[in-house]
């Protein structure tokens, strides 16, 4: 059994590419070439030597000691929030700027949640001369605003986003949109494992650098490659994706995904898509997604910017279809709870998605001997304002 | 029964005028009263669009109509009831356009069924791929005598034209130029090229212009390259305008038909 796409663009029933054909001389280009241009030597060198000097890779494989001596078990953090911008997303914006030069596209575009994706994207367009232009949601330019600061230094226009519910998904219509009318000069940077396929894949393909580090990592600390479980949370999915890629196969390593139940997942008020979620159509993909009896897709809501997507990745939807991943949910005030924890006996501030993935360790009821890397894929720094806001009821 | 859209094109090789709106739009129950007034003003087919909360292959304004008319209550159940009634008094051809999730989750057969007993005669859904159409839904339009028209735009080859045009009846959608946007601009020489190209291709389906088709002037020159044109952003603008649905439609009818 395999995990990966295969060659239709589907994980078993999930995935596929359902595009207007407005988008589909882009999209079909970008499938026949992206595995060749992403495998050519001299893109693989460009890559990793950016990977390295640029974001600062690899990510430090950490022990953290107090964490398993309170949970059992020995607990690893791969440490994503050390990448430069503070997060994973900085893996796949580096791979599909390189994708988009030989591709020849001189403008970029982007849709951003929280505007950890925008500021990646940003960061990339800025580092290579580019025009890039980022799809926001109103409501979200509003309560973050030093990611749009950020993304302004960096050069890159800010778009609000007006339609719908002015979140993330509107940001996502509307770079579709601008996309249907800028096909000649322009690339779409997908910020996670969604859309139509190739993205799903190729998005996975540059995360999939976590899990290559965890294996050597891993083997230099224990002598073995495998740890028995991989923790990640997941909104639309990236940095799952890319910890599990390399352990998809090996059946010894258990996957484990946490969505954001928000205020609970039957309180109406929740982002936990694959509990919540029918099979459907969001952006290109045949997925989970909420959504009403007539298909109309629901806002989902989280407390954290970066999991509030209405559907997840083709690939995730299909690992939990399959029993392969095991999925937990988070609410706000477990991920609270668990980033304050996490500040106070790591001394590392979490970002609020990862923290979801850090609120289930107590649920595992983890055994000494398991071997557990939770991807730490952000920290805390943007999530500020809201940690402030909880401080006192939580210290 | 003779499907309608077939049957028109039998009837008519050009100036054929296809007027979208969203059901729902600008209130609840205007379905009926705007279909009235389009076939009272001679249009010749009605293109309903079934208001999606995602519609990305919309532009902006037919997106807010979608929205507002969900925010009326529209639903796919009762567009359907709408339908069946309106046609006890008209026998204009009615295409309903939607987007692939919303059929999926009607329960595709049921969809088809629905609509083709509501009277509906075509189906236009742009994120339904061709191959997926072909492998698992086109037994099933036929089996309800409903028409399927596929897009094509500047940007297609000329293999997925044929491809189209194989697999569409009814008429194929000439998407006019790169851009959803319905923007008030006249037909320029690219475009031109662009359906003298198509034209040469002597294709067996019969084709309409769509985007950026918003006046007579436009009108006419999409009339000069295909069997007709399609309205949608610019009727949807008119209908949000002051004054009676009646008058407004007489007026921007009577506009591009002069």
């Amino acid at each position: 059994m395999t995990y990966q796409v295969d060659d239709r663009g589907y994980y078993g029933e999930f995935g596929g590419a359902f595009i207007p054909e407005m988008l589909h001389a882009n999209v079909e280009n970008l499938k026949k070439r992206y595995v060749d241009i992403i495998y050519e030597a001299d893109f693989q060198k460009e890559f990793d030597n950016l990977l390295k000097d640029y974001v600062g890779r690899p990510t430090p494989l950490y022990l953290a000691k107090r964490l398993s001596a309170a949970y059992g078990g020995k607990i690893y953090l791969k440490r994503e929030d050390l990448n430069h911008t503070g997060a994973h997303k900085i893996n796949n914006t580096i791979g599909q700027i390189l994708l988009a030069q030989r591709l020849g596209k001189r403008r970029i575009i982007a849709e951003t949640g929280a505007g950890q994706h925008g500021v990646a994207t940003a960061t990339v367009c800025a580092l290579m001369g580019v025009e890039c232009i980022v799809y926001m949601g109103q409501v979200d330019i509003g309560r973050q605003a030093p990611n749009v600061a950020r993304m302004r230094m960096l050069g890159a226009e800010v778009r609000p986003a007006m339609s719908g519910s002015r979140t993330l998904k509107d940001a996502t219509n509307e770079a579709i949109r601008d996309w249907i009318n800028n096909p000649e000069n322009t690339h779409y940077i997908i910020g996670s494992v969604v859309g139509p396929h190739p993205y799903p894949d190729m998005v996975a393909r540059f995360q999939s650098v976590i899990s290559e580090e965890m294996k050597w990592q891993l083997k230099e600390k224990e002598g073995r490659e495998h740890p028995d479980y991989v923790v990640a949370c997941v909104g639309g999915g990236s940095n799952a994706a890319g910890a599990f890629y390399h352990y998809l196969d090996d059946e010894r390593v258990k996957l484990v995904s946490v969505e954001a139940a928000g205020l609970g997942v039957d309180s109406g008020e929740s982002a936990a898509t694959s509990v919540l979620g029918t099979i459907g159509i969001i952006h290109g993909s045949r997925t989970l997604l909420m959504q009403t009896e007539d298909g109309q897709i629901i806002e989902p809501y989280s407390i954290s910017a970066g999991l509030d997507y209405p559907g997840i990745g083709p690939q995730h939807a299909y690992l939990i279809e399959s029993g392969r991943a095991q999925v937990y949910s988070a609410t706000d005030k477990e991920a609270l709870t668990a980033a304050m924890e996490l500040s106070r006996i790591e001394g590392i501030i979490p970002a609020l998605e990862t923290s979801h993935a850090l609120a289930i360790l107590d649920k595992m009821k983890l055994k000494e001997e398991d071997i557990v890397i939770v991807n730490l894929s952000g920290r805390g720094d943007k999530d500020l304002a809201t940690y402030i806001d909880h401080l006192d009821e939580l210290t | 029964m003779k499907n309608r859209i077939i049957d028109l094109f039998e009837r008519k090789g050009g100036d054929v005028l296809n007027v979208y709106f969203t059901a729902g739009h600008p209130e609840l129950d205007d379905t009926a009263s705007i279909i009235s007034a389009l076939d009272s003003q001679g249009v010749d087919l009605v293109e309903i669009g079934m208001p999606y909360s995602d519609p990305m292959a919309d532009g902006e304004t037919i997106q807010n109509s979608s929205q507002k008319a969900l925010t009326n209550g529209m639903t796919l159940a009762l567009l359907m009831k709408q339908i069946t009634t309106l046609r006890k008094s008209s026998n204009i051809p009615i295409i309903i356009m939607g987007y692939y999730n919303q059929m999926i989750q009607y329960g595709e057969e049921r969809f088809l069924q629905e609509a083709s007993e509501a009277g509906v005669d075509g189906l236009i859904i742009p994120d339904l791929p061709m191959d997926v159409y072909a492998d698992q839904y086109k037994d099933l339009f036929e089996k309800y005598n409903v028409t399927m028209s596929f897009l094509i735009t500047p940007e297609t080859s000329d293999d997925r034209i044929r491809k189209a045009d194989k697999l569409s009846n009814g008429f194929l959608y000439v998407v006019s130029k790169s851009s959803i946007t319905g923007s008030s601009s006249t037909i320029s020489d690219r475009q031109k090229a662009y359906f003298n190209h198509i034209n040469s291709l002597d294709l067996k389906t019969p084709r309409l212009i769509g985007f950026g088709i918003h006046d007579k002037t436009t009108y006419d020159t999409a009339c000069e390259y295909a069997q007709g044109a399609i309205i949608g952003s610019a009727f949807i603008r008119a209908l949000e305008g002051k004054g009676g649905l009646k008058e407004k439609i007489d007026k921007f009818i009577g506009g591009v038909r002069r």
